[in-house]
C-alpha cells in the first residue's frame, strides 16, 4: 500500500466510476434483466425459430437438419391425417370443457374457502393434494381408479343395480371408462378438472380477497341474498382474474400430452387422440420430426390470437 | 334454525370439496397394503380388507425398484431449478417493474405469451440442444431446460411484489445515499420475501411435475425423476404393479399435500399482487 501510493487512489476512483455507471436505472436494468432474457432467448426463442424451420422441412430423426425447405408440405399432409382430425376435435373439446367445469367449480370452491372456519387448515391440506402430485402420478392414480375390470367406481354402480344385470347400463358389470370414445373423453375431461381445481381456485381466491369487504358487507346490509351478491358484485370484480385464470389453465390443459399418454393412450384407434401426444407419436415415436413440429406448431395461431383477445379484454375490464 | 341449516349446508360443501380432491389418494392408500391375491379377486368390495393388510409391496418398492433414486434425483433437480430460476427471475421482475421504464411496466402480461408455445413444440430442438451441450441422460439436461417454464411465469409473480412495494421506500433509501442496487438488496427485496417463498413453490412443483422432458431427454434409468421413472419403471409393458405404484404416488403426494395445504394462504397472497399489477389494479 506504501510503497505505491499514486495507484492505489486511481484504481478505486475507476472502480467508483465503474460502480456508478451500473448504477444508472437502464444500465443496472440492463444488468438485471440481462440473464434472465439471454436465457429465455436461448432456451425459448431459438428452439422455438428452430421448430417452425423444422415444421417447414423435410427432418426426420435419422436426417434432423433443416437442410431441404418443402413449404406448407407438411401442414397440408398433416391436416389430411384422420387422427389429427380427431386430435385437433378434441383438444379443443377437451380444453373447453375443462375450462366450463373449472370456472364452475372453482367460483364455487372460492366462497367456501374465503371464509374463516374450523378445520380450515386440514381441508386446505385435502383440498391441494391432486396439485401436489406429479401429473403423471396423477394419472397413474385414475388409471387404476378406472380399471377395465377392478375399478371401485364400477363395483359402487353394481351395488347401486345400475350396472351389471338388470341395470339400467347393464347387463355388463364394466363401463370400460377409458376404452370407449365418448367416456374415454369424459372421463379425460373429469381427471383435468380434478387435477387443475387447486390451482384454479388459488388464482381466483387471490382476486376474491381483493374485493374490499366493505363492499360485500353494504350488500348484505342493503338485503341483497347470496346469489344476488355472487353474481351482481362477486363475478364482475373477478372478470379480468377469471380471464387470467382461463388463459392460464387453458394453456396448460392444451398443452399437457401425460395424461392422454398414460390415461387411453389416445385409443381406442385415435378417438381421444389430442394434438400434443400426436405431435409426440408422429415426431418420435415414427421418427417424422417435420410432420411433429408442424402439428405442435398448428395451434400457436389460434392460441395467439385468442390470447391477445384475452389479455385486451383483462385490461379493458379492469379500467372500465 | 335458518342460520342452522345454513351452517351445516357450508359445511357440507366443505367436506364435498375436500372429498372430492382426496378420496382418489386415500384409495390409492388403501391399495398399497393389499395382497395381490385380494386386489384381483372379482366382485369383491374393493373398499375393504379380504385378506391381512401387508407391507411386501412398500419394501419391494424400496428394495426391487430405482424409486429412491427417482425420488434423490427429483430432489436435486427441483433443488438446482428452484435456485437458477431465483437467481435469474428475481432481478428480472425487479428491473421490469422499477428500472426499464413504461414498456417494462406493460409488459406484465407478455412474459404468458411464452406459455403459447407448447413444450411438444420446443423439445425437438431443445433435445438436440441438450445432446449439443453433452448434457443428454443426464439429470442436468433437466436442470438447465425446466427453468424455461418456472422462469417467466416466477417473473410475472414476483413483478406484482416488486409494484406493491411503495416507491417512496426506495426513493427514501437512495436519497439516504444508497446505490440503486443496495437500494433494492437492502429495502425492496425484504418486502418481497413472500412472494420469492410463492415463486420457491410454484418452482419446485413445476419442475417436479413435468413429464415430457423428463421423459424425453432422459432415458437412462438411473439418471430420471419421479415423473418418468415410476410410469417407465413400475409399468411393465401391461404389468402394473399397483399397489407399488399407489405407494410411489401417495408417498411424493401426501408430503407435499402438507407443505403446499399449510402454505395455501401464501400462494394466494402470492397470486394476489401479481393479478392486481398485471390487470393494472
Amino acid at each position: 500500500m506504501s510503497t505505491n501510493p499514486a495507484t492505489g487512489p486511481r484504481s478505486q476512483g475507476v472502480l467508483a466510476r465503474i460502480a456508478e455507471a451500473c448504477d444508472r436505472p437502464r444500465v443496472l436494468g440492463a444488468l438485471m434483466l440481462g440473464p434472465a432474457i439471454i436465457y429465455v432467448v436461448a432456451f425459448v426463442a431459438v428452439p422455438f425459430v428452430l421448430a417452425i424451420g423444422l415444421s417447414l422441412s423435410d427432418a426426420t430423426v435419422g436426417n434432423p437438419n433443416i437442410t431441404n425447405l418443402v413449404g406448407l408440405d407438411n401442414f397440408t399432409q398433416v391436416v389430411h391425417q384422420e387422427a389429427f382430425m380427431l386430435a385437433l376435435r378434441n383438444s379443443l373439446l377437451i380444453t373447453t370443457l375443462v375450462i366450463v367445469c373449472l370456472l364452475v367449480l372453482a367460483t364455487a370452491a372460492t366462497e367456501l374457502l374465503a371464509r374463516d372456519f374450523r378445520g380450515k387448515r386440514l381441508v386446505q391440506i385435502l383440498f391441494i393434494m391432486p396439485w401436489a402430485m406429479p401429473v403423471s402420478l396423477a394419472a397413474i392414480t385414475w388409471l387404476w381408479l378406472l380399471d377395465s375390470q377392478f375399478s371401485p367406481i364400477d363395483w359402487i354402480l353394481v351395488q347401486m343395480h345400475l350396472l351389471g344385470p338388470g341395470g339400467v347400463w347393464g347387463p355388463g358389470r364394466h363401463l370400460y371408462y377409458l376404452g370407449r370414445e365418448w367416456l374415454g373423453i369424459g372421463s379425460l375431461v373429469f381427471v383435468d378438472v380434478w387435477r387443475m381445481l387447486p390451482l384454479a381456485t388459488i388464482i381466483v381466491l387471490a382476486g376474491r380477497l381483493s374485493i374490499p369487504r366493505e363492499r360485500l358487507e353494504q350488500a348484505t346490509i342493503d338485503g341483497a341474498g347470496f346469489f344476488r351478491i355472487l353474481f351482481r358484485i362477486i363475478i364482475p370484480a373477478l372478470a379480468p382474474v377469471l380471464i387470467i385464470a382461463v388463459l392460464f389453465t387453458a394453456l396448460l390443459v392444451i398443452g399437457e400430452m401425460s395424461m392422454v399418454s398414460l390415461l387411453t393412450r389416445g385409443g381406442p384407434g385415435h378417438s381421444t387422440q389430442v394434438l400434443p401426444y400426436w405431435a409426440y407419436l408422429k415426431g418420435i415415436e415414427s421418427g417424422d420430426l417435420a410432420q411433429g413440429a408442424a402439428i405442435a406448431l398448428f395451434l400457436f395461431p389460434v392460441l395467439l390470437v385468442a390470447a391477445l383477445i384475452a389479455l385486451r379484454m383483462a385490461y379493458r375490464t379492469q379500467d372500465g | 334454525m335458518k342460520r342452522s341449516i345454513r351452517k351445516t349446508s357450508f359445511y357440507a360443501a366443505v367436506v364435498l370439496l375436500a372429498l372430492f380432491s382426496a378420496l382418489p389418494v386415500a384409495y390409492a392408500v388403501l391399495t398399497i397394503f393389499k395382497t395381490q391375491a385380494d386386489l384381483f379377486t372379482s366382485g369383491a368390495n374393493p373398499f375393504i380388507y379380504g385378506q391381512p393388510p401387508t407391507i411386501d409391496h412398500l419394501i419391494f418398492l424400496f428394495t426391487q425398484t430405482q424409486y429412491t433414486t427417482f425420488l434423490w434425483n427429483s430432489f436435486v433437480i427441483g433443488l438446482f431449478v428452484v435456485a437458477i430460476t431465483v437467481v435469474l427471475a428475481v432481478p428480472a421482475a425487479y428491473a421490469l417493474a422499477r428500472l426499464t421504464g413504461s414498456w417494462g411496466e406493460r409488459s406484465g402480461m407478455a412474459i404468458f405469451l411464452v406459455y403459447l408455445i407448447p413444450p411438444t413444440l420446443l423439445f425437438i430442438p431443445l433435445y438436440q440442444i441438450v445432446v449439443d451441450l453433452d448434457l443428454a441422460n443426464t439429470i442436468w439436461a433437466l436442470v438447465v431446460v425446466l427453468p424455461t417454464i418456472t422462469i417467466p411465469f416466477c417473473t410475472w409473480l414476483l413483478l406484482g411484489f416488486f409494484r406493491s412495494v411503495p416507491r417512496e421506500l426506495d426513493e427514501a433509501a437512495l436519497l439516504d445515499g444508497c446505490s440503486r442496487f443496495a437500494a433494492f438488496r437492502k429495502v425492496v427485496l425484504p418486502q418481497a420475501l413472500p412472494g420469492i417463498g410463492a415463486c420457491i413453490v410454484f418452482a419446485f412443483s413445476l419442475s417436479l411435475s413435468n413429464y415430457i422432458y423428463s421423459v424425453t431427454f432422459v432415458t437412462e434409468s438411473a439418471a430420471r425423476n419421479l415423473s418418468a421413472g415410476v410410469p417407465t419403471e413400475l409399468i411393465r409393458g401391461d404389468v402394473y404393479f399397483w399397489p407399488a405404484l399407489m405407494a410411489a404416488t401417495s408417498i411424493v403426494a401426501i408430503p407435499l399435500a402438507i407443505a403446499y395445504g399449510l402454505l395455501f394462504d401464501y400462494l394466494v397472497r402470492g397470486f394476489q399482487n401479481a393479478e392486481a399489477a398485471a390487470t393494472g389494479g
